[in-house]
Order: structure tokens, then sequence, then C-alpha cells
């Protein structure tokens, strides 16, 4: 039931995200997140590949779209096409360096490998702003079918950005339901049996990457068009490392878990920001906690002791 | 440009080496030895750093903060793998990565909360500040020290592998620690000493970087990535590899500063990726 139904039921559980949450920014930080999350998770969760470079993806997605809107005047559907497209390259480049590699030593040449994309982008400041971030792009109206919309208002925006969510969320579960989503989950659970049986592991985990990537370049578009600014923030490696943890706060091999995961850890920072500035001590903490007792995540536990 | 202005870059590069070396020294002994990648070796190393600013500031010499810090620092590292990394043995290899990686977090706020956000200048210590003419060119003083530090305690480190009871013990349990458990020896205790070791040499790293660069939170997050290249170019596990690809990082960073500034901190990088392509698992690793 969950299987058949979970698109539909992703999207609802969308729609009335907004009304649910404290504001409708958190709202949309979700959507983008989520997003994000839930690209990563098909390398992370469902091909069993610990990933710590993808805030390069993510980070090239928004460069790319601000890059194009700001100093080029590209209309925004296209540039969003642009930021994806570009995305999808340099994970196809990275994925074909660093899953070469295995087992940690991946996760550490995809760390290193995008923090060679974070210091190029501080060093082309011309074109990306540097330290200071990409400024001078803004989305006032998007024009859908003859129809303004106001983009600054915060609901128009979210639910504009939600068709994208949705159809990220589609693109995942199809992916899932394909006989490559079966490969993928074969070679996580046994790469060598899944070599024996004829499936050519190297493409199939190049592939599953370079769909990661290019679906986190689609949450970095997304935060593009949100914030009208991108700060060089989104390429570090603590980016990387906040996309690993709402995964598996939510729960990785979850379908949804890294939606909820990333729900859960923006909820986690507005809640604890007004307490301390240092609320990054106990976030860090409570994955920490995660880790030891909860590894399954939020969702994934919910599911296995639920559902069943 | 005159030989002896990259003779200085040169030098200026070994010591940056060296310090790099000690670092993925550490990384490298608890993978090779316990298996577990430490994603809080950036920040314990900046913790180091604080902690030998603390311990010199408190004794108003430099050279307890250089013996104390690593000292307390692995003891911490021991803490940490006693009370939360041991739960996690027998797991998924993501776990252990996944943990530390959260510790960091921990360690970076903690450090803000008790010494503020911004950076601490880490005085030199006046026995060797200055400048040595070697004929060659002027040398500072504090950068010979550290090589000088540096190679003595990788000699020692070999002779302590290579040579006693606990190296041989450390080495075989690296190899099969289930047959170490049959011969009746507690590995549990051998992981805790190595994890200690490794952490200490992060620390030491940190207090011997603290004269070179400024000591802030984040200087952990650039080491990390450095001590990863390091490692990924040497081969994981490998110390031979940790010391040569150190050395050579080094050196390679401060000759492009000298001939291409703005290439500087891409340019390991690139050297590792040009590494991968031709030899997956490092300069001396072996095919996993």
């Amino acid at each position: 039931m969950m299987t058949t139904y979970r698109v539909p039921l992703s999207i609802l559980a969308l729609c009335i995200l907004p009304w649910l949450l404290p504001s409708k920014a958190l709202a949309v930080n979700v959507l983008i997140y989520g997003v994000v999350c839930v690209g990563y998770n098909l390398l992370f969760g469902y091909t069993g590949l610990l990933s710590f470079g993808h805030a390069a993806f993510f980070g090239a997605g928004a460069y790319i779209t601000g890059i194009a809107i700001g100093q080029f005047g590209v209309p925004w559907y296209l540039a969003v096409l642009m930021g994806v497209a570009g995305g999808a390259v340099l994970a196809f480049i990275i994925g074909g360096m660093s899953t070469r590699t295995r087992g940690i030593y991946f996760s550490m040449v995809t760390l290193a490998l995008a923090q060679l994309v974070y210091y190029v982008a501080l060093q082309a400041s011309g074109w990306t702003g540097g330290e200071n971030g990409l400024r001078g792009f803004t989305v006032n109206k998007i024009n859908l079918f003859g129809f303004d919309i106001n983009f600054l208002d915060p609901v128009n925006k979210y639910y504009v950005l939600m068709v994208f969510a949705a159809a990220a969320l589609w693109l995942v579960s199809r992916i899932l339901n394909s006989p490559f989503g079966a490969a993928i989950e074969a070679i996580r659970e046994n790469e060598r049996r899944a070599r024996t049986c004829g499936y050519d592991v190297e493409r199939t985990k190049l592939l599953s990457f370079t769909l990661s990537g290019t679906i986190c370049a689609l949450g970095g578009t997304m935060s593009a068009l949100h914030l009208a600014f991108v700060p060089l923030e989104s390429l570090h490696y603590l980016t990387s490392g906040m996309i690993v943890m709402m995964t598996l706060l939510g729960g990785a091999s979850s379908f949804f878990g890294p939606f909820v995961g990333a729900l859960v850890f923006l909820l986690m920072e507005d809640v604890f920001s007004l307490w301390t500035s240092h609320w990054q001590i106990i976030v860090g903490s409570i994955f920490v906690l995660f880790v030891l007792f909860l590894p399954k995540g939020i969702w994934g536990t919910f599911l296995s002791r639920v559902v069943r | 440009m005159d030989t002896e202005l990259i003779l200085m870059q040169l030098f200026s590069g070994v010591a940056l080496g060296a310090i790099l070396v000690i670092t993925a020294l550490g990384l490298s002994i608890i993978f090779g030895m316990m298996g577990v990648v430490n994603f809080a070796h950036g920040a314990l190393f900046m913790v180091g750093a604080y902690a030998g600013l603390w311990v010199a500031s408190l004794t108003g010499s430099f050279w307890w903060g250089l013996l104390v810090a690593p000292v307390m620092i692995g003891v911490f590292g021991m803490l940490i793998e006693f009370v939360l990394i041991r739960r996690l043995y027998g797991r998924s290899i993501d776990d252990p990565l996944l943990l530390t990686f959260g510790l960091s977090y921990v360690l970076v706020e903690g450090v803000r909360i008790v010494f503020g956000s911004d950076g601490i200048p880490f005085p030199t210590p006046s026995l060797l500040t200055g400048v040595v003419d070697l004929g060659v060119g002027f040398f500072p003083i504090y950068r010979i020290f550290v090589v000088a530090l540096v190679f003595a305690i990788v000699v020692l480190l070999w002779l302590g592998l290579e040579k006693t009871k606990f190296g041989l013990i450390v080495r075989a349990g690296s190899r099969d620690p289930m047959m170490m458990r049959v011969l009746g020896v507690d590995i549990s205790k051998v992981w805790l000493a190595v994890f200690g070791l490794g952490v200490g040499l992060a620390a030491l790293g940190g207090v011997l970087a603290g004269p070179m660069r400024s000591v802030n939170p984040e200087m952990g997050a650039l080491v990390l990535a450095e001590a990863f290249v390091v490692t990924v170019i040497g081969g994981l596990g490998s110390l031979v590899g940790a010391i040569i690809a150190g050395l050579l990082v080094g050196v390679v960073i401060s000759m492009t500063a000298l001939f291409a500034p703005e290439m500087a901190t891409i340019v390991m990088f690139a050297l590792m990726a040009i590494v991968l392509l031709i030899r997956p698992q490092g300069l001396f690793g072996k095919l996993a």
C-alpha cells in the first residue's frame, strides 16, 4: 500500500505542510532540503554509497541558476534547466572519479573533490562573488501559461517550488521501482554477488551517482530561486554533512524518510536557534545519539515498528 | 626568481608538510588498526591547538603546552573511544564515520562556547623566534624545530611499531583481531590505546600549527580535507604513504603559492585527482 501510493501521499503531505509549520519560509526550506535528501538517499540509502560531497551538486545548481539569471538575463525556467544540467555534468565527472574507489575511501574522495569545487568557487570571485556569495538576481514574477504569479509572496513561492519537489519525488519513486532500482539495491546488499549476477556494477554506480547529484542540483536551483542569493557555504562540506545528517535522522533506505529528516532537522534548528546561538551543539549531540541508538532514523523506525 | 627564494619556499613547504604528516599519521593509524575513519580528526586538531594555547597561557610556557596538550587530548580521545565508538564495533563501517562527524559539530561549538568564535594569535615561543642564516638563505627557527620534532616522532613511532611487543600486537591485531582474541590478547585495550595515540597526534599537529596559522574554531575543517587528501594520495592505512604524501602535498602547496598563488588552495585536490585516476588505491595502498 505504502509503495503504490507513496508519491500521491507525499504530495498530499506537502500540500498541507505550510499550514502546519511556524513559518512559510521554514516550509520552503523543508521542500528544498527534502528534495536534496531524497536525491541523496538514492545513493546513500539505496546504493549504499556514503558520499560526503553532495554539497557540490547542491551548490552548483544554485550558482549556475543564479549566474544565468543575474549575469545573462536568462528566463527563470531555462535557468533552472541549466542549473540541473550543470549539476548533472558535475555529478557525472565527480562520480566517475569517486566510484572507482570503494568503501570509506569513497567518502573521503567525494569530500575532497567537493572541497575542490568549493575552493574553485572561492577563487572565481568574478563569477561567484567569492566569499560574499552570489547576489544580484531576483525572480519577482513567474509567468505560467499567461498567468503572472507574484513569486515574492511566500505561499505562491511554496506552491511553485512544490511542483518541482513533486516532480522529483515522482522521479525518484519511478527510479526505485524500475529494474535499475533493483540493481542498485542488489549492489548495496552484496556487490560481489551483483557482479556475478551479470550487473555492470561500475556503470550502475555511476548512473546512481549522477541521478542523485542531479536531484540535489534541482534542490540547489530551488534554493537560488527562493533566497535570490547563493551563500558560499552552500558548497562547504558542512552542507554535505548536513545532508547526510538529515537523511540519517529521518531514515535512509526508506522513500519518505529523508524528507522527514529534513523537516525534523530544520524544525530543530528553528527552535534551538531561538534558545541559543550554539544550536549546532544540540543538533550534533542528537545526531550522535541517533547513530548509536536509532540508526534506522525516525521514519525508518516508525515503518519497521508500525507497518511491517 | 632566484634560487634562494625557491629554497626558502621549499623548506616552508616541508614544514607545512611535517604538520600534515603528523596529522595524517594519526588518521592513518586509527584507520589501519581499527578500520575507523575519524571524521572528528580535524576538530580534534583544532581542540589540540586550543588546549596547547590554554596550557601555555596557564603555565606561561609554550613547552608545557606542547607536552601536556597532546597527552590531555589523547586521553580525551580514549574517553571518546570508550564511551562512544566502542558501541559501534561489528556494525556497518559507515557508523563510526557518521558518529565522529556528529562529534565534530559538538567539538567545534563547544570550543566556540568556551573560547569564542574569533581567531586567537598563538605566540611563537621566544626561544624559537627569528630566522637563521644557513648560507643558502634565511630559515625561520620555528619551522626548523617543527621539522626536526616531527622527524623524531616519526622515528619513535616506527621503532615503537616495529621493535616493541606492543607494536607487534597492534600490527597483528590490524591483520586478524579474532586470532589475537584467541591468543588471549585483550584487543579492545589495544584499540583504546591506538585511538588515544591517533587523537594525540592530531592534537600535537594542532599545537605545532598554532604559531604558523591563527587558532580559530574553523581551522579543523581545512585540516580534515588536507589530511584526507594526504591519506588518499599515500594510500589508506599506509604509514609510509602518509609520510611521503604529506611532505609532497606540503611542498606542492607552497611551491604553487610562490608561482601561482591563486591556485594554492586547489592544487592539492588536483594532485589527488591525478593520483586517483592512475592509482585508485593511492601510491602505497593495497587494492581493497
